[in-house]
């Protein structure tokens, strides 16, 4: 029982992150129908941005304080944000009228000049560094078990950006026009929705999610390098087609299931060596049997 | 996947590309090494080094290299061997599998070396030695304690100690000096190292009347265990065994910490590494591991060396895999000497007739196994560094 709870706690520590992430990749397909590959690498860049932004922001704050980490954090989001909106503005825009899978090849190229930039020495270089603690390590023992309060924050902090999206999304007129452009581009264009800003828009919002998501694994794990983004960025791409690809809901119900799964499976001894291999049998069931995913609605394609 | 499969062929299109446009103004320089005789002594001897000088086993590459280099340029201060000096071709190999296939390729095929020192971890001496031996190019692994790495052919050896044995002495440890029954063990199912040295490990703590509580996998990279080492924690093990790499390594004693897991947890070689320190901090404090080799306790010629190598690296103390690097090339001088000639066959015979050469991490004898039998030390880490606590002969 004891380890039964331990590792849901485990479980839904990583399948926040897992959400999170995922939530970027469903929102941009929902919008360009296109995989943005780079994602996984934004990731890894907000993880080395709260790196650099950690030991200058405790001269404004307490040492690992919730307001240091808080600002650690917005800073993170913010500069991924604005990477992430750079490459939309660089790598992706001047080909928004060609053939989808030039974009999607594009996508790869991003992903690969990050990953192998940020491994040259002058950049970050390959070693592993270690992460700045941001909070205190806190254990408490409610009934024999040890919660990490670390993972607490993941899940609420979670939580809250979900509870946020959702707002944004159905309650803001920014929410609208990315809603209106995923229903149909061109016709939100004539309705005089800027389709430019709203791409944008959500480009940023998808990256600052993964800064966040980026850091709360640095947090967990306590070291980061240049290739760290790969194994959650190709989790929560299955997440977000587990979920239904372009279905915010989705996305986090899929990165959930999967960090579960994965947890589950990593802590039986004799699974533990299978649990990838658990995770995208479980995807491969899943979509054979509904293949737009747990929750996404089935498309006829137009040809 | 996806993204591994373009990487690949990314990579393999730029090397392809690289191959037409070099060979084709290399040939004039081709014949080179072999046989010395006539006027052709000022030209150097080659030597290939493959390493892993960036990537996840940084410090493993570079120390090791570091030792190397130091042995190479002490060599041709004293006007190197057979009249010639040494030329020492070092190439990077990522920390990554495949790498090492490519490079050594390269090193035998364009540089034409005479032979290959390299590298730390198991698995890629792996996939260097079967290259080497079809060449018929001797390759002495300064570091790697996989048993098969030397099994691969009678051109390959290594100035190390076994896994077999170093398993047999953690066990040892774990069941006298820390009194342990019932160890976890926790298993890198990528590294070739990981898993031998989990297996002898696994034999000798048996044998010993010890229990194996639980065995848990991870890949090594992996950034979040917290799944088994809640898994293990459950078993309620009195020690723990971890037969990894110095990141993995770290990265698991501070999860361990935050699942509030107390029990001792040691490893092998694997660990040693300034990094292991500067990754986990407080969270490594108390934890022990085997090596080849610790500077407080040593001969002359160890002393020697540590203060020749402080100099020339900046104050940096070595560590096992420098010294081992350092015994590697001195051992396959020794060799060329006494073959008097640089040709593969040759120096390999020689090399398989080391008898009690006296290194820097002690005398060394190549076995008809073609591996070196050595005693190991015990190091804790206890203040942020590494501590002497026994020696252990074979």
């Amino acid at each position: 029982m004891e380890w039964f709870v331990q590792q849901l706690i485990n479980g839904l520590a990583l399948g926040s992150i897992y959400a999170l992430i995922a939530l970027g990749y469903t929102m941009v397909y929902g919008i360009l129908r296109f995989i943005n590959f780079a994602h996984s690498d934004v990731l890894m860049l907000g993880a080395f941005a709260a790196y650099f932004v950690a030991p200058p922001v405790t001269h404004l704050f307490p040492p690992q304080s919730y307001a240091g980490a808080l600002a650690v954090l917005l800073l993170s989001a913010v500069i991924c944000a604005i990477i992430g909106m750079l490459i939309e503005f660089l790598a992706y825009r001047p080909l928004r009228r060609r053939p989808r899978l030039t974009v999607l090849i594009t996508a790869i190229g991003v992903s690969l000049f990050i990953e192998y930039t940020c491994q040259h020495e002058k950049v970050f270089g390959a070693q592993l560094k270690p992460f700045p603690k941001l909070l205190a390590e806190q254990n408490f023992h409610p009934a024999g078990l040890s919660i990490n309060g670390n993972d607490v924050v993941v899940v609420v902090v979670t939580a809250l950006l979900l509870a946020g999206l959702w707002y944004l999304v159905q309650k803001t007129r920014m929410g609208l026009a990315m809603r209106a452009v995923s229903f149909n581009e061109k016709a939100a264009a004539l309705m005089g929705v800027n389709i430019n800003r709203v791409i944008s828009f959500t480009f940023g919002l998808g990256s600052a999610l993964a800064a966040v998501a980026g850091v709360f694994y640095a947090m967990r794990a306590q070291g980061i390098e240049p290739l760290m983004g790969i194994k959650p960025g190709l989790y929560a791409f299955i997440a977000a087609v587990l979920g239904g690809i372009g279905n915010l809901p989705g996305a986090a119900l899929g990165g959930l299931a999967l960090g579960l799964i994965e947890t589950f499976a990593g802590g039986i001894p004799a699974l533990s060596n299978y649990r990838d291999g658990i995770a995208f049998a479980i995807l491969i069931f899943i979509l054979l049997f509904k293949p737009s995913g747990l929750l996404g609605k089935t498309q006829v394609e137009k040809v | 996947m996806k993204k591994q499969f373009f990487a690949n062929h990314w990579c393999s299109l730029l090397l392809l590309s690289s191959t037409i446009v070099f060979s084709g103004c290399d040939k004039p320089s081709a014949p080179s090494g072999g046989s010395a005789a006539g006027g052709a002594s000022a030209d150097p001897i080659k030597v290939g080094e493959f390493a892993s000088l960036t990537g996840k086993e940084a410090t493993f590459g570079q120390s090791s290299h570091e030792g190397t280099q130091q042995a190479i340029d002490e060599l041709n201060a004293a006007g190197g061997v057979l009249g010639r000096k040494f030329e020492l071709i070092v190439e990077d190999d990522l920390s990554k599998a495949g790498e090492p296939a490519t490079i050594v390729n390269k090193l035998i095929a364009r540089d034409n070396v005479v032979a290959v020192l390299g590298e730390v971890a198991s698995s890629r001496s792996m996939e260097a030695a079967p290259i080497c031996q079809q060449n018929k190019i001797p390759m002495i692994s300064p570091s790697s304690t996989n048993p098969k790495v030397t099994e691969t052919g009678d051109f390959i050896f290594r100035v190390c100690f076994i896994d077999p044995f170093q398993g047999t002495v953690m066990a040892n440890f774990a069941t006298k000096t820390l009194k342990a029954k019932n160890v976890a063990v926790f298993t890198d199912v990528k590294s070739d190292y990981s898993k031998g040295l989990a297996k002898y490990f696994k034999e000798g703590f048996t044998a010993a009347g010890g229990k194996i509580a639980t065995e848990l996998d991870f890949n090594g990279g992996d950034k979040d265990f917290k799944a088994q080492l809640t898994a293990i924690k459950s078993s309620n093990p009195d020690g723990i065994f971890v037969p990894g790499y110095y990141t993995d390594v770290a990265l698991i004693c501070i999860q361990a910490k935050q699942l509030g897991l107390s029990v001792p947890i040691f490893g092998g070689d694997g660990w040693e590494s300034d990094q292991l320190v500067k990754i986990g901090q407080d969270a490594v404090e108390g934890t022990y591991f085997s090596t080849h080799y610790a500077p407080d306790v040593a001969t002359q010629k160890s002393k020697d060396f540590v203060a020749a190598y402080q100099k020339k690296w900046n104050g940096k103390s070595p560590d096992a895999m420098a010294a081992l690097g350092y015994d590697s090339a001195m051992i396959l001088a020794q060799a060329m000497k006494t073959a008097n000639s640089t040709d593969g066959q040759k120096v390999r015979d020689a090399l398989a007739a080391t008898k009690n050469f006296e290194g820097v991490t002690g005398n060394t004898t190549i076995n008809e196994k073609r591996d070196a039998t050595k005693s190991a030390v015990i190091l804790q880490v206890k203040d942020g560094k590494f501590h002497y606590v026994e020696t252990v002969n074979p």
